[in-house]
């Protein structure tokens, strides 16, 4: 007996301890920020920022912690039942999903300053460098023999914004005519020779696959791109009108309230409009809605003339019904 | 009365084996299939009813989801008969043919089981594109194989095929060289030998790993994607229909063609074991 429990004191003296731990770090606020995929980095830089933030303000701990995924199927694991505290999505769509299923409340996106979205950008035009197809605007990618590289609206979120820019800019050209918009867009994605299921598939695609001319990518995508791959590979083209990519932020409030995090979450949503927060987001590529930031990066992002969803389609909950549900205009452009 | 007869027909079934435990194992049986794999069919078939019938119909037959079908069907066919051939030689070589560096390609073989099927249909696509190490050559020739149905059946021969080996190699491994021998000196040529001695022994198994290469590919979602280009009517297989609707937050629609390809795979598969059932009945009244 006494050699048995000499053989056990090692084990169980070690799992008291590895539960003590537990325990110990249980204690301390967790939070969960569900997101969609190109924050990674820029995210788990701020949840140190905000940490001590709020360590210095309140002397709490706080552990932050992050999921990364396609912006949609990110919003479906929240239905399904993913703990987020917080969300930070790609399009209000996803969020307003989430809302409808009755985690947070409908007028979520008015709850924060700039339809709660702390960071902006926009959608541009990637080409090889000395842009030897001479693309200078939206016009230049329905040209016969340019070839574009764009995602899946269908499957992407991302996507969703290249598509909808693309489309506002036909309309405004053609002084809201959709029915030449429509001709626009057929001609456009006929000369998509492939279509990824993700923004950053199109990004490899046309990248380090070196198909296409052109790639229609985020803004932040494409400075990732130039300085990860080097300026002297591609150059960015800025489109005469595009559209204001807005990325939004909400808690989601059931599982704040269940978890009994509601304060730190908001706290961590508000410290993103923060200047340090807002600086971190101009180093990540995001546009800064602070103007005493956006002024100290104005070299790295050019004046744009941009429209938002609600000014270039109405806002998303019709941009889905018209363009990308069965039978939509992204559809038509494929169909018989 | 009623319990004594359910004692007996218990007794029918187990009577044949000799080993004990049989209630308790097949319990166990019974629990684990349910589980992992009646609950889950029970849900997407409850999820595509939430539509309605014409519902389902609707979306099970749009013309894009129609040709998603021929595509993904047909890219499976040839990609399990591709399988199938090179599968069965590969089989062959192994079990026969004693070489250097044998254990090196019997490894090799259960590779594909291993990779995560994203990786393939990456190297695939880096090698294939007009650019890539092998593509670069092909193209001047127009011979397009990425963003094609080539390239299609080319990731689903690279995760099926390991199938039709796996299943044939033990087979021809068992054959007993003794027969063709007893064959031979019968005077079967090399021929009858062939039809008559190995093909009868091999011809199940062979039918069974090409069934199982056919519904891998057909089932294949992480090494197509990438290879396939994704266009609408085109290139688009079934599975990516079923990721999209996912992304339209339209679950029954998911739900109804994961239903459709369901049923059509398991039609197939079917009709398989029907034709290896009717093959070991003829085998049997022959000898």
């Amino acid at each position: 007996m006494k050699h048995l429990y000499r053989k056990l004191e090692k084990p169980v003296t070690v799992a008291v301890l590895l539960l003590g731990t537990a325990i110990a770090l249980n204690a301390q606020t967790q939070l969960l920020n569900v997101s969609y995929d190109p924050t990674r980095e820029f995210y788990e830089e701020y949840n140190r920022l905000f940490a001590q933030h709020w360590k210095a303000t309140t002397g709490q701990d706080v552990v932050i912690n992050q999921s990364h995924g396609g912006s949609g199927k990110q919003a479906r694991a929240v239905i399904d039942g993913l703990e987020a505290d917080v969300v930070t999505l790609a399009l209000a769509y996803d969020i307003d999903a989430i809302a409808q299923n009755g985690l947070l409340e409908k007028d979520w996106q008015s709850k924060l300053p700039y339809n709660s979205t702390p960071y902006t950008s926009t959608i541009v035009l990637l080409v090889r460098k000395g842009n030897p197809l001479h693309i200078r605007d939206w016009d230049d990618l329905t040209r016969p023999g340019v070839k574009v590289i764009t995602p899946n609206p269908k499957t992407s979120g991302g996507a969703r914004w290249n598509y909808l820019a693309a489309w506002g800019y036909a309309l405004r050209k053609s002084g809201n005519n959709e029915q030449s918009a429509r001709e626009f867009m057929k001609k456009l994605y006929g000369n998509v020779p492939v279509l990824d299921s993700g923004a950053r598939g199109s990004t490899t695609t046309f990248v380090q696959r070196g198909v296409g001319d052109v790639l229609i990518a985020w803004e932040n995508e494409a400075l990732l791109a130039l300085k990860e791959f080097g300026s002297d590979k591609f150059e960015i083209v800025i489109p005469s009108a595009t559209i204001l990519a807005e990325p939004p932020v909400a808690v989601v409030d059931k599982v704040a309230h269940q978890h009994g995090t509601e304060k730190v979450a908001h706290a961590y949503l508000e410290y993103l409009y923060s200047p340090e927060a807002q600086d971190l987001a101009a180093k990540y590529f995001y546009r800064p809605r602070l103007k005493a930031v956006a002024d100290k990066y104005a070299n790295v992002f050019p004046k744009v003339n941009t429209f938002t969803v609600l000014e270039g389609c109405g806002g998303w909950q019709n941009a889905q019904a018209k363009h990308f549900s069965d039978g939509g205009t992204f559809d038509q452009i494929y169909g018989k | 009365m009623p319990i004594k007869r359910a004692n007996k027909s218990w007794k029918f079934v187990t009577r044949s084996s000799p080993l004990p435990g049989f209630r308790l194992s097949f319990t166990f049986t019974m629990i684990y299939l349910t589980a992992i794999v009646l609950i889950p069919l029970a849900a997407i078939l409850l999820h595509a009813s939430r539509q309605g019938f014409i519902g389902f119909l609707h979306t099970v037959t749009a013309p894009r989801v129609l040709a998603s079908y021929r595509v993904t069907l047909g890219s499976a066919v040839v990609a399990a008969s591709l399988s199938a051939v090179f599968g069965m030689l590969l089989a062959w070589v192994l079990a026969r043919y004693d070489f250097p560096g044998k254990r090196v390609v019997d490894a090799l073989v259960d590779l594909p089981f291993a990779l995560p099927t994203a990786v393939a249909g990456i190297s695939l696509t880096a090698l294939y594109t007009e650019k890539g190490w092998i593509g670069r050559y092909l193209e001047p020739h127009g011979i397009h194989v990425a963003f094609t149905p080539v390239g299609i059946v080319m990731a689903m021969s690279f995760v099926g095929f390991p199938f039709v080996v796996r299943s044939v190699q033990p087979v021809l491994e068992d054959l007993d060289p003794a027969m063709e021998e007893a064959a031979a000196s019968l005077g079967a040529n090399v021929w009858q030998r062939f039809t008559r001695v190995i093909a009868p022994v091999a011809f199940p198994a062979l039918l069974t790993g090409t069934a199982l290469a056919f519904a891998r590919a057909a089932g294949e979602y992480g090494s197509v994607i990438f290879i396939a280009g994704n266009m609408p009517m085109k290139t688009e297989i079934t599975t990516l229909l079923i990721v999209t609707k996912l992304e339209e937050y339209d679950y029954s629609g998911a739900a109804a063609i994961a239903g459709a390809m369901l049923a059509l795979s398991f039609s197939i598969m079917l009709l398989v074991n029907l034709l290896q059932w009717w093959g070991q009945r003829r085998e049997g009244k022959r000898t």
